[in-house]
């Protein structure tokens, strides 16, 4: 019997096997914001093991509110930087260097086919598009990552999801994988790892892929994981040259991660994409999901554009060329924060940002922010949120606030309109 | 050190209950889990729940539905629960996240098949929202009791989960083999 990606990863990291069943892999990457570790190394140092495994495999960023808008959140990041210093992790970013973690990490080349990476962080899942198994932990699991640099699990099952067919004009990845959360369910996935195969996830860029791998944990999977190809090996190129002699020894090697044809799988499904439109959410869980078309005439006081799923420079430019020329309603507040300070440069650099600040939009720097309603967008009671995050539960946003998901081109037209609207039928609603 | 289990009963009658609910984002801004006590389960919206109420304050035991913790990983959730003197969630299922977050924790997260969790629902309900609950880990029994009468029922955690109980959580147990 073959076996799947992520099994292969598993049986390459056996550390130890102290139960039937649970599994203590070896890590490859352990991943910090300042959220969710600051209390890891206080426990640390509580318990007199103010250690770290490896300062090379441990990188970590200040992202969820930064620059830090009070006294908690600037002792959060201080906690992060004096500890990052204290270990020598010379993988930290600070304010001006900072981005969204799940952007931010693998545009530096840090995740690989093959790794075993966890964060504190339930959006680890995204890293899974390089062919890695990367999942989110609690802030204990993250503590003896750093201490230990293992973490235990359940072996998961793995559900393959062939995406057949192809895109239509206008459809992208945050269409696709809204659409087959809305299939699974929220818990669909639970303790599964979602393989995605077939033409569709093959002709996706590495962006795209990571807004696909992006939302598995919404359908509760583990990561989701999408094959090496010669795609992963061009956008790592740069950080993997001097490994390599060339881009096809690159691949030969990293193929040696995809599934087996014969790989063992507990579920298997066939989407046909051709015929899929524009998705939106609707209510307060993930998998409440329906197209744009019959949410259309919904009214949004705020659309934010941004964030681990939909923040990187393809999901700008989809953006921009719907507000291209527009300007967005009067009674609507358009927020863009590009992901990273390399993705702004790049939108600085193709116009992009202008074409945002002309239509309206304010841009903020890269920052998890209002996704989360901790700050630079937090909505207020009974106000509707047009955004392209992950997260539509009640009070995500802001207490009393509802957050309809959908993509960057969708919350464009969304933002041009004042409510919601499928983006190819733009011209057509005469909107400025 | 290993906790305690069991006592006083609140049901949370609904799936799917995250832990954005649990514990907002806004108050992940705390260094301590003592600082999050006040906050338990503040923006859960649901009929007869009131998070400043004596029901939540007096509970030593959640008994909830499907998928219960999912979303964020934050391990706020079980700790606002910890610094509040919950330690046992009784479910019919849970996240991922959640539920190794409970045992690394030292915490139990049982899970019992819907019709149990509907049995101990209608008893609770009965018994006038007055229900306790006593966890045998040793024979892994839960048995809840209230003025209408008394359910007895098995579980099943994993022997992982149960040394991590047994251990006070996972630090422990890892920081002693590896």
């Amino acid at each position: 019997m073959g076996q799947t990606t992520a099994e292969k990863i598993f049986a390459a990291h056996l550390r130890d096997e102290p139960f039937p069943g649970t599994k203590v892999l070896d890590l490859d990457r352990v991943l910090c914001h300042e959220i969710t570790t600051p209390i890891a190394i206080a426990d640390l140092q509580w318990r007199n093991k103010d250690r770290v495994f490896d300062p090379d495999k441990i990188k970590a960023v200040i992202d969820h509110v930064t620059p830090s808008k009070d006294s908690k959140t600037a002792l959060q990041a201080k906690m992060l930087r004096d500890w990052a210093r204290r270990h020598h992790i010379k993988d930290f970013f600070d304010v001006g260097r900072n981005g969204v973690c799940h952007a931010l990490f693998p545009e530096k080349g840090y995740i690989r086919p093959g790794f075993t990476a966890i964060m504190g962080d339930s959006h680890t899942c995204t890293h899974g598009a390089f062919g890695a198994f990367a999942a989110g932990v609690g802030t204990t699991d993250l503590e003896v990552g750093i201490l230990k640099g293992v973490c235990a699990f359940r072996e998961p099952n793995t559900i393959r999801i062939n995406l057949t067919g192809s895109l239509g004009q206008g459809v992208v990845a945050k269409d696709v994988i809204l659409f087959v959360i809305g299939q699974l369910g929220v818990n669909g996935a639970t303790d599964c790892v979602l393989e995605f195969h077939g033409p569709v996830v093959e002709a996706m860029s590495m962006d795209a892929r990571m807004t696909l791998c992006n939302m598995a944990i919404e359908a509760g999977g583990t990561c989701g994981i999408c094959q090496p190809d010669m795609t992963t090996v061009a956008y790592l190129w740069p950080f993997i040259e001097k490994e390599f002699s060339s881009r096809e020894e690159a691949l030969d090697a990293f193929r040696r991660w995809c599934a087996d044809s014969d790989a063992d799988y507990c579920q298997v499904l066939d989407f046909d994409i051709s015929g899929l439109t524009p998705q939106v959410t609707y209510d307060y869980k993930p998998d409440c999901v329906k197209p744009v078309a019959e949410m259309a005439g919904t009214p949004v006081d705020q659309v934010y554009i941004g964030t681990c799923t939909n923040g990187r420079i393809e999901d700008l430019r989809q953006a921009a060329a719907v507000l291209q020329g527009r300007t967005i309603a009067d009674t609507v507040r358009g927020i863009v924060s590009p992901a990273t300070p390399d993705i702004f440069k790049q939108a600085l650099a193709e116009g992009i940002i202008q074409t945002f600040m002309d239509a309206g939009f304010c841009v903020t720097n890269p920052t998890c922010g209002a996704c989360l309603g901790m700050s630079n967008g937090v909505l207020a009671e009974g106000e509707v949120c047009a955004s392209t995050s992950n997260r539509n539960f009640s009070g995500r946003m802001g207490k009393g606030g509802m957050v309809h998901l959908m993509s960057p081109a969708t919350a464009a037209a969304t933002a041009v309109a004042g409510v919601i609207l499928d983006h190819r039928t733009l011209e057509e609603a005469k909107v400025s | 050190m290993k906790k305690t289990f069991g006592g006083p009963v609140i049901t949370l009658d609904r799936a799917d209950i995250n832990t954005d609910e649990i514990i907002p984002a806004k108050y992940l801004t705390e260094a301590t889990k003592e600082a999050l006590k006040p906050y338990c389960l503040e923006d859960l919206i649901l009929e007869g729940f009131d998070p400043n109420g004596e029901k939540l304050a007096n509970a030593r035991v959640i008994v909830s539905r499907a998928n219960f913790g999912c979303g964020s990983s934050r391990e706020h959730a079980p700790w606002v629960l910890e610094v509040n003197g919950i330690h046992t969630v009784i479910a019919e299922s849970y996240a991922r996240i959640f539920r190794q977050n409970m045992f690394n924790c030292g915490m139990l997260a049982i899970e019992l098949a819907k019709d149990e969790i509907d049995q101990l629902m209608e008893l609770e309900k009965a018994s006038g929202g007055a229900m306790d609950i006593s966890v045998d880990l040793n024979e892994k029994t839960i048995t809840a009791a209230g003025s209408a009468g008394e359910k007895s029922f098995t579980f099943q955690i994993s022997p992982f989960d149960q040394a991590l109980v047994e251990a006070g959580g996972w630090v422990e147990y890892a920081d002693a083999r590896y």
